[in-house]
């Protein structure tokens, strides 16, 4: 079932929701990347609680004018407008007073949510009859969706990436130094601005699939796992919609695979998914690669600090140590060196003395600079310049290795 | 005594045409909140100078800076940049921001960021080219930072990262180069660079005006001075308004004798 529901082979239905899924997902991966970036994730998170009370007034009134109050473009719309109204409310907390955003953030998501839940106690006691949905709008919506709600969707996601992809640069240099940004006469406001709206509109876009709740998912989760995989900011740009994409494609497959699977919340756990696989696997800045350069850097550390006190005589307490040095056939299990451990030990004593004397005169700040204690003096000072070394503090010439 | 002050101040203003200096500065005040953190500050930038913005912790030093870029609000006061309006001017004018005031665990490569000094010329849309490339790699070259255009930002040293905003500023071949504490907390090898870099700007001509903090340098560094405590104490050349009695002014009973030893001018 979940094979066929990933090859689309689940009927037309199915197959329109997860096309629609991944294009948002990917929408959402790359703006939220921006957000994320900003450090304002959780700006999205108000933006999308304070999109309730907006959908339920649409719905009043759309009823109240005797239309069909489940319109999806009449409730995005309004859920667009009390959106808006939530950003400005929480600008102008951050802005004109002196409540921190954080602070700002909570109050807004709660007041907005609250309001739009008793919006929607009111509609289901009214017995409208037609207000049957609404509540999908909290968590996403299980049911299927319309070949219009997919344009709606399509359109939305597409529009998305082309204004990122036209301001992408701009977002970048705003989001990394908004002063210098705004020194080279970039409107830095506006650009927060358009980042917002473009966050508002994945957020009402995404309503109808994922939920106000979850959106906020969807937005970040994709940023902090592609930002694992990469030092460079279009590359966590672009993963980040991959990641969104896939995670979402997956989920609304998965959804399609058995009866009454909630769409959004299995999105969120896909995404979710890769976010823990990226955490312990990825290559620079995973858990495991962490806890691997720090055991091979302690290694070095330990040789290196071993091989020093080999050669000036010295007792060799840490078991580590003693442990590397045998491993490595440069000592024997009493801690006296072996022939190798002598002349690996001679030559680090002896690189110690160049570095002494490299750091000693200040015309060589450029290399000592480099001196950490472990650095190979090779790695720095040409063989010519190291003889020059050799020769100025004496000693022997050659060192057996 | 407080006739010396406005005779420097005024000497050094009616010796220059206002709409010559690259930043002149009118009755500025700026607040944060209700107490302000400069008020009503006079500054004419000497053009082809380097000037050092001195004061005590929290004497409005960066505020001055800010305020004259734009960056945050003035209460009151008038800015000129080069005779013209800030707006007008921002090409001519090269910020480098205090090190600290970005996350240096962003995303992005050394040549990047000095690529940021080219957007102006690239704008939004144009795509980075290879002589793009070559002119940031040739102002890191300048600070000697060349060998590590690729490197993740992360990986800098405080030293290094100063220099790099340093290569971006360069990137922008500006006219006037504002510099927020760039010897801040950086080794002797990082302001060496800097230095030399910022006389090979002033001895072609550009206006380089710098927030500095340590006041043994002040003579060798710099040709003027502006002295600030919320108010502006003194501005002129280093042989008038770097002396003993208006540190003592600006900086109060918190400079210690050695500390002026320090800043005494040299015999004969």
């Amino acid at each position: 079932m979940l094979f066929d529901a990933l090859l689309l082979q689940l009927g037309y239905n199915a197959t329109l929701v997860s096309i629609g899924a991944a294009l948002l997902g990917g929408a959402a991966g790359i703006t939220g990347t921006f957000l994320f970036l900003r450090k304002r994730a959780l700006v999205s998170d108000a933006v999308s609680h304070a999109t309730l009370p907006g959908v339920c007034l649409a719905f009043l009134l759309m009823v109240s004018f005797g239309g069909d109050g489940r319109n999806l473009t009449g409730l995005l719309l309004g859920s667009a407008v009390s959106a808006a109204a939530g950003l400005w409310c929480l600008n102008w907390l951050t802005q004109r007073t002196r409540l921190a955003e954080d602070a700002a953030i909570g109050a807004v998501l709660s007041v907005f949510f609250g309001f739009g839940v008793v919006l929607l106690t009111v509609i289901q006691t009214l017995g409208v009859g037609r207000q049957a949905g609404l509540e999908g709008f909290l968590l996403g919506s299980t049911a299927g969706m319309l070949f219009s709600d997919a344009l709606v969707i399509a359109a939305g996601g597409t529009a998305t990436l082309f204004v990122i992809l036209l301001a992408r640069r701009a977002l970048t240099l705003v989001a990394f130094d908004p002063d210098f940004a705004q020194t080279q006469g970039l409107p830095v406001g506006r650009i927060d601005m358009l980042m917002m709206g473009l966050v508002m509109a994945v957020t009402v876009v995404g309503l109808k699939i994922v939920g106000l709740i979850l959106i906020v998912a969807l937005l970040i989760i994709p940023a902090v796992t592609a930002r694992f995989w990469s030092e460079r900011s279009e590359q966590v740009v672009a993963l980040a919609g991959l990641f969104g994409a896939g995670a979402a494609y997956v989920g609304a497959a998965l959804s399609a695979s058995a009866p009454n699977l909630p769409t959004g919340p299995l999105i969120v756990l896909v995404s979710f998914a890769f976010f823990a696989l990226s955490l312990v696997c990825a290559p620079q800045r995973g858990v495991l690669a962490a806890v691997v350069q720090r055991r091979r850097f302690q290694r070095r550390v330990h040789l290196r600090q071993g091989l020093l006190a080999l050669a000036q005589n010295q007792p060799i307490y840490e078991a580590l140590t003693l442990r590397l040095l045998r491993q490595a056939g440069l000592a024997r299990a009493d801690g006296v060196a072996t022939d190798a451990g002598k002349a690996r030990a001679a030559k680090a004593l002896r690189d110690e003395k160049r570095w002494e004397f490299v750091r000693r005169d200040p015309a060589n700040e450029t290399a000592a600079a480099l001196y950490d204690g472990l650095r190979a003096i090779e790695t720095v000072l040409t063989a010519d310049q190291i003889a020059e070394i050799d020769r100025q503090i004496g000693g022997p010439q050659e060192v057996l290795l | 005594m407080f006739d010396l002050v406005s005779e420097n101040g005024v000497a050094q203003c009616s010796n220059l045409e206002e709409g010559a200096s690259p930043l002149a500065i009118r009755g500025l005040t700026v607040s944060y909140g209700q107490k302000p953190a400069v008020f009503s500050v006079d500054m004419t930038v000497v053009p082809g100078q380097m000037t050092a913005i001195i004061g005590p912790n929290g004497a409005g030093k960066s505020t001055l800076l800010k305020a004259a870029l734009g960056l945050v609000p003035k209460v009151s006061g008038q800015v000129r940049v080069f005779g013209a309006d800030l707006i007008k001017q921002r090409e001519r004018i090269a910020y480098v921001p205090q090190r600290a005031s970005v996350d240096w665990d962003f995303p992005t490569r050394v040549l990047d960021v000095v690529l940021m000094g080219l957007y102006r010329e690239l704008g939004l849309l144009a795509r980075i080219r290879g002589a793009h490339r070559a002119q940031a790699k040739a102002c890191l070259e300048r600070v000697g930072m060349a060998d590590f255009a690729d490197r993740q930002i992360g990986q800098l040293s405080g030293g290094q990262q100063q220099r790099v905003f340093l290569a971006r500023a360069l990137a922008q071949n500006a006219d006037l180069y504002l510099l927020d504490e760039p010897f801040a907390g950086v080794d002797a090898a990082t302001e060496k660079a800097i230095i030399s870099v910022l006389k090979s700007l002033r001895d072609a001509g550009r206006t380089v005006v710098v927030v500095h903090h340590d006041l043994a340098t002040v003579r060798d560094y710099f040709d003027s001075v502006f002295l600030i405590n919320t108010r502006k104490i003194a501005e002129g050349p280093v042989e008038h308004a770097f002396t003993p009695e208006l540190l003592q002014e600006a900086y109060g009973g918190r400079l210690a004798t050695a500390q002026m030893d320090q800043i005494q001018p040299l015999a004969g």
